[in-house]
């Protein structure tokens, strides 16, 4: 935990920072290039105005939001059974690690031509048969393409530190447990799972950094009217840099947000983790 | 007095990363009987953990055979319990979770076995611990709560591996006789690998002496000290004095000094 004196060191950088942007917007003199502090202030104290009839930042957000959990949860639902299977089974280690690894280096946004291609901007209203009323505007905001593409992003941070977590458990707690009568499935229930949890957890809160980091790629796709991806693009075009660095400003303190919640269920939950070290 | 364990020309080997075929145990022979305190001695290397390792039914022996009462020792046994050198206590768990470990296995009821846990807790004089977790506990505490959870399944026969190997020299002796008492208290057969020979002397009734690597039994040494035994004992000091040479002789001959 950070003591008083850290905080008030965490607190002057921010400002520090903040006198920089000042100073440097105020010497720029050109609010198209650089913004002023107050001009961006001004946008993120009044979330809910509605930005250039795109709607709020806020409501932005939300939807951005949501497509970001959507693509994370389809994302952790595979890699983690996936990543407990292959670290667990060398049998499913050899037939899917080198598959996979052929498909880790390539960049979430390297899929977009081919994503675009297999899903256009089809959306969960064609996956509910929705054409048409309100469910419809809801629906069609959460296209095939965009989940896709934060799901590339979330899969692997996921998948890795669940790998990981499964095989290093370390051999001596699983000793225990056989000479202590353990069947396969205590084995699995009692040791490997709680002990791989802590690494698994932590994938889950790096890959939904990564998640949220694909957002802007994805809410760029054609099909995208609404999100802070969009939103930000759109703004540039209008040459509205004050809304640019709100947007921007939006997507940073959400993720520090998440990071944060996520780190304080890490400290709460895995607190005998101490051993370890 | 009746024998209860048997190894029998037990022989076991690994595989290096390399490829390379190594005899770890070479057709040991040992029969321990029934509530006896025997401790297995030898160079390092010379696969006493192994040895251990097959009575518990951890490992398989390429040879020979294992038994307990009669029955094979081919995969881990009911009446055999084990407690190992490294830290085993499971870190996400209370002290008193990880006594009922072993008690979940079998399927026992929630009140049974927080029973049988509390007694074994009391036993090793860690009651007050009950609810702390294993980080909040010294070496020598997570140590007792590993003798605890394996006594707590009542196992008839208790191998430990080095089980003070991690601990300062002031609490090993202390925990020393912390086992004598346990061990006369529950009356359990125990088997106690340790590369000290104050140790085996101090704890053993007899001491299986092995030899360098692929390892066997070399020599029965029967101590004939009542416990509680004093270290500055003539015939201590004779017998230590005896087994360091036995060990020295064997690490030399074995050119792996």
């Amino acid at each position: 935990m950070l003591n008083l004196p850290n905080r008030a060191l965490a607190l002057a950088t921010v400002l520090a920072f903040l006198v920089f942007w000042s100073w440097a917007a105020s010497a720029i003199g050109n609010s198209v290039i650089l913004p002023t502090v107050g001009e961006v202030a001004k946008l993120l104290f009044r979330p809910g105005d509605d930005l250039l009839s795109m709607g709020s930042l806020f409501a932005n957000i939300g939807v951005s939001l949501l497509r970001v959990l959507l693509g994370y949860c389809v994302a952790v639902l595979i890699a983690i059974p996936l990543g407990i299977a292959m670290g667990y089974c060398s049998i499913a280690h050899a037939m899917f690690g080198d598959f996979l690894n052929i498909f880790r280096p390539i960049p979430p946004l390297a899929w977009v031509p081919l994503v675009m291609a297999w899903f256009g901007i089809a959306s969960l209203a064609d996956l509910f048969g929705v054409d048409r009323g309100q469910w419809f505007i809801y629906l069609n905001n959460f296209k095939y393409s965009m989940i896709f593409i934060i799901f590339i992003g979330a899969f692997y941070p996921v998948l890795t530190s669940s790998i990981h977590g499964v095989r290093n458990v370390n051999r001596v707690f699983i000793d225990t447990a056989r000479v202590l009568g353990a069947s396969q499935a205590d084995i699995f229930r009692k040791i490997l799972l709680p002990a791989a949890l802590p690494s698994m957890v932590n994938g889950m809160r790096i890959g939904l950094g990564v998640a949220w980091m694909c957002l802007v790629s994805a809410e760029m796709l054609p099909g995208s009217i609404s999100g802070v991806g969009y939103l930000i693009t759109h703004a540039y075009t209008m040459a509205s840099t004050d809304i640019v660095v709100a947007g921007m400003a939006g997507i940073g303190l959400t993720g520090a947000l998440m990071d944060w919640l996520f780190r304080r269920v890490e400290r709460r939950c895995f607190s005998w983790q101490r051993l370890a070290r | 007095m009746e024998h209860i364990v048997h190894i029998h020309d037990v022989s076991k080997a690994f595989v290096t990363e390399r490829g390379l075929s190594v005899a770890a145990v070479d057709r040991a022979n040992l029969e321990i009987r029934r509530g006896e305190f025997v401790c297995l001695v030898g160079p390092s290397g010379c696969g006493k953990s192994t040895l251990l390792r097959i009575i518990a039914g951890l490992e398989q022996a390429d040879a020979g055979r294992a038994t307990y009462n009669g029955q094979l020792l081919a995969r881990p046994h009911r009446d055999v319990g084990m407690v190992f050198q490294e830290y085993s206590v499971l870190p996400w768990r209370t002290v008193l979770d990880n006594v009922c470990l072993g008690l979940e296995f079998l399927g026992e009821k929630r009140a049974a076995r927080l029973e049988r846990a509390e007694h074994y807790l009391g036993l090793v004089g860690m009651t007050r611990f009950a609810e702390a977790f294993p980080y909040e506990l010294s070496g020598g505490m997570r140590q007792r709560v590993a003798i605890a959870r394996a006594l707590a399944t009542d196992p008839q026969v208790l191998l430990m591996d080095e089980p003070f190997g991690a601990l300062d020299a002031h609490t090993r002796i202390l925990m020393q006789k912390e086992l004598l008492r346990i061990w006369r208290e529950t009356g359990k057969t125990v088997i106690l690998v340790t590369h000290s020979v104050d140790e085996a002397l101090y704890l053993a009734g007899r001491i299986a002496v092995m030899t360098a690597r692929p390892g066997k039994v070399r020599e029965i040494i029967d101590v004939p000290l009542e416990h509680p035994r004093d270290r500055s004992d003539p015939l201590y000091a004779k017998m230590t004095a005896r087994i360091l040479d036995i060990l020295e002789e064997e690490v030399v001959t074995a050119g792996e000094f």
